[in-house]
């Protein structure tokens, strides 16, 4: 036994590494071989019969990206309170998803959003409109994830971020092209499992180093280990004033910044296709709603253990590193110097590091990431709890890329090759057109991982917005209001879709000016990632007047409308 | 009741149960995590100061909860209505 261990203590973290991403791939690859599918309706909603548990896993790891896993926690660490916005925005959501849409759209019974946007708008051109912004929202949001993908292999198995895509589209390419949804639903399943005990496992770590509490989310409010009776949050509150920043558990932005931000992020996680999609793989409306609850339940188990992690890796920081000589900074260090994500620059050579507020004195910059990828190192965990990040980090990037791949192939074979170019394909001719999708699905989403515009970074967060501009508004209207007709409906998507890519590539990525337009001349002082706020209210507007000047929906459209709002008799999922 | 008003009935209800479960969703997050953030954080427990906490865990754990309470009154409504499948 105690050979074993000292065994274990003796392999890198390197290697510990390759073990744990190999094991976990091959047991992807395995669940792909087992669960491929064999119709249309296993391709793209993995047979209707998934159980609420193996959904509400498989939700909750499609959810989950590279973002949330690897960035989020980082982003909250220098942000303090305003962290708040992406914390309830991303969770927010689905109260109003299993409270305002998957029971109904399980109900309605068919394979993706676009299919009920055209069926209930009585229009191709609806659903064109849909297919078009459901392409927007995915394809932003997975050149994101593969970018990520490349990162982490890059950082941990020491090859380039190409290579890292490279293995980052087959492995994706594998599942997605063989098992469709019913492959990508149970390898998500593995996926959560494996991301949320890789993010868990540090985080308990750290909170019993730091406040002897082994739960975050009691950690960081209790008092500190080392007897002083201090609270951690005073703490960190008197460290950050100290140093001239924000007093962390206060904010720097404004109310409503806040408040439109938290809502687009909320109304777009409902809106966003490959989240809603999942609500057709189950059973009944009854499986869906459960689901949605299970799905909630695991996600906020990660996202409230993250604001600790923030906390602790906040503090951990400002103690390792402010005012002490550079000459003796522990080893991690200078292992993240060299990827360039920690930047040291002895402004006033006096051989300390400087790390405050004011631009001009401050030496130390940090880049968001290493707050969840070097914090173990940090805490000084062992090799494996190190290199367990990684299989985790890549778990969240993959599941995620796995999950939009998909509505993007739907979106092509389904909603534009069978229901409106070609509608008499075959079965067996539309799964090869799937497949054929998702193939050219994977190789764009690369392209744009290996070669990001500069602009993909900026506008992931924007995807939010556009699916609450777009999506969101379309399909309430859909449900809850019986006589909206196709031509509000259309006007809508499109003012508000437009609206916000207008506000994105204003204020945004400055192109309409020859520098980007300051702060101040934001429309009532919300910031671009806010705005789907106000593109979603414009589209609500715009829907509602022009309604009222255009005929009511035929009668056979308000009847479907009443079914759908009856939770008994959902028949499978079908393309027809 | 004939099958229409039945659904009626139902779907009054349903929206009636929606009204109060979003209204709850808006105070914990909109109300006490951002509006009233600052009047409570006057209040602490433990090291949180409350608003803040509201923010960061509070309303994610009211989430969580409100979506597993309207499964039971869904479930039971569906019950009353012989909607349940």
């Amino acid at each position: 036994m105690k050979i074993s261990l000292l065994l274990l203590e003796a392999i890198s973290v390197q290697n510990w590494t390759y073990i744990l991403v190999g094991l976990t791939f091959a047991l992807y690859i395995g669940i792909a071989i087992w669960s491929r599918a064999g119709s249309t309706r296993e391709f793209y909603v993995a047979g209707g019969g998934v159980s609420p548990l193996a959904n509400g896993m498989a939700t909750a790891a499609d959810w989950m990206s590279a973002a949330s896993f690897i960035s989020m926690a980082g982003i909250i660490s220098f942000a303090g309170y305003d962290g708040a916005v992406y914390l309830m925005g991303w969770t927010g959501g689905y109260v109003l998803l299993a409270l305002l849409l998957a029971p109904y759209l399980r109900k309605f019974g068919k394979f993706t959003v676009p299919d009920f946007i055209g069926d209930r708008y009585y229009s191709n051109t609806a659903r064109i409109v849909a297919v078009f912004c459901a392409l927007i929202v995915s394809f932003t949001y997975v050149a994101g994830q593969m970018r990520g993908v490349g990162i982490v292999f890059s950082r941990f198995l020491e090859v380039d971020i190409n290579t890292g895509v490279i293995l980052g589209m087959l492995i994706v390419l594998f599942y997605a092209v063989l098992g469709g949804m019913k492959g990508i639903t149970y390898t998500q399943v593995a996926q959560y499992c494996v991301l949320i005990f890789a993010f868990m496992v540090p985080a308990i770590f750290i909170s019993l180093q730091m406040t002897g509490n082994p739960i975050p989310q009691l950690g960081f409010g209790s008092t500190l280990s080392d007897g002083s009776g201090t609270y951690l949050l005073d703490k960190l509150d008197g460290l950050s004033t100290e140093l001239g920043f924000a007093e962390y558990t206060q904010g720097s932005k404004s109310v409503i910044d806040v408040f439109a931000i938290t809502l687009a992020l909320m109304v777009g996680t409902a809106g966003l296709p490959h989240v809603i999609v999942r609500f057709f793989t189950v059973k009944n409306v009854k499986d869906a709603r459960k689901s949605a609850g299970i799905a909630l339940l695991l996600i906020v188990i990660l996202y409230t253990t993250a604001p600790a992690v923030s906390v602790f890796a906040r503090t951990n920081l400002i103690e390792t590193v402010s005012n002490k000589e550079y000459a003796n900074v522990p080893e991690w260090f200078k292992k993240w110097e060299k990827t360039g994500l920690i930047i040291f620059d002895d402004k006033n050579s006096d051989g300390l590091i400087q790390y405050v507020a004011n631009k001009d004195q401050n030496e130390l910059t940090v880049d968001n990431d290493i707050m969840v990828l070097a914090n173990p190192e940090i805490a000084k965990l062992p090799n494996w709890v190190i290199a367990l990040v990684a299989a985790g980090g890549l778990a969240a990037a993959l599941s995620t890329a796995a999950g939009l791949l998909l509505v993007i192939s739907s979106s092509v074979s389904h909603d534009l090759i069978k229901k409106i170019i070609n509608p008499k394909i075959s079965e067996k001719g539309e799964l090869v057109a799937a497949r054929l999708s998702a193939v050219g699905a994977v190789c764009v989403a690369g392209y744009f991982g290996i070669n990001p515009p500069g602009f993909v970074a900026a506008v992931v967060a924007l995807a939010f917005g556009l699916a609450a501009a777009s999506f969101f508004p379309a399909i309430i209207l859909g449900i809850f209001y019986k006589r909206m007709n196709k031509e509000g409906a259309i006007a809508g998507m499109v003012v508000g879709i437009v609206s916000m890519l207008f506000y994105m590539m204003k204020y945004k990525l400055g192109w309409f000016d020859e520098v980007l337009p300051d702060k101040s001349e934001w429309w009532f002082g919300i910031s671009p990632e806010g705005f789907g706020t106000i593109a979603m209210i414009l589209n609500f507007i715009v829907s509602i007047t022009i309604m009222k000047f255009t005929p009511e929906p035929p009668k056979n459209v308000q009847a479907m409308v009443e079914k759908i709002r009856i939770p008994s008799g959902a028949t499978k999922a079908t393309g027809h | 009741m004939t099958k229409q008003e039945k659904a009626t009935a139902y779907w009054k209800e349903n929206i009636k149960y929606l009204f109060i479960l979003l209204t709850i969703w808006f105070l914990v997050s909109y109300g006490a995590g951002i509006l009233f953030k600052e009047a409570l954080d006057s209040i602490k427990i433990g090291g949180f100061k409350l608003g803040f906490w509201f923010a960061q865990q509070g309303s994610m754990y009211v989430f969580v909860v409100l979506i597993f309470v309207y499964v039971r009154i869904m479930n039971k409504l569906d019950k009353k209505y012989g909607y349940e499948d």
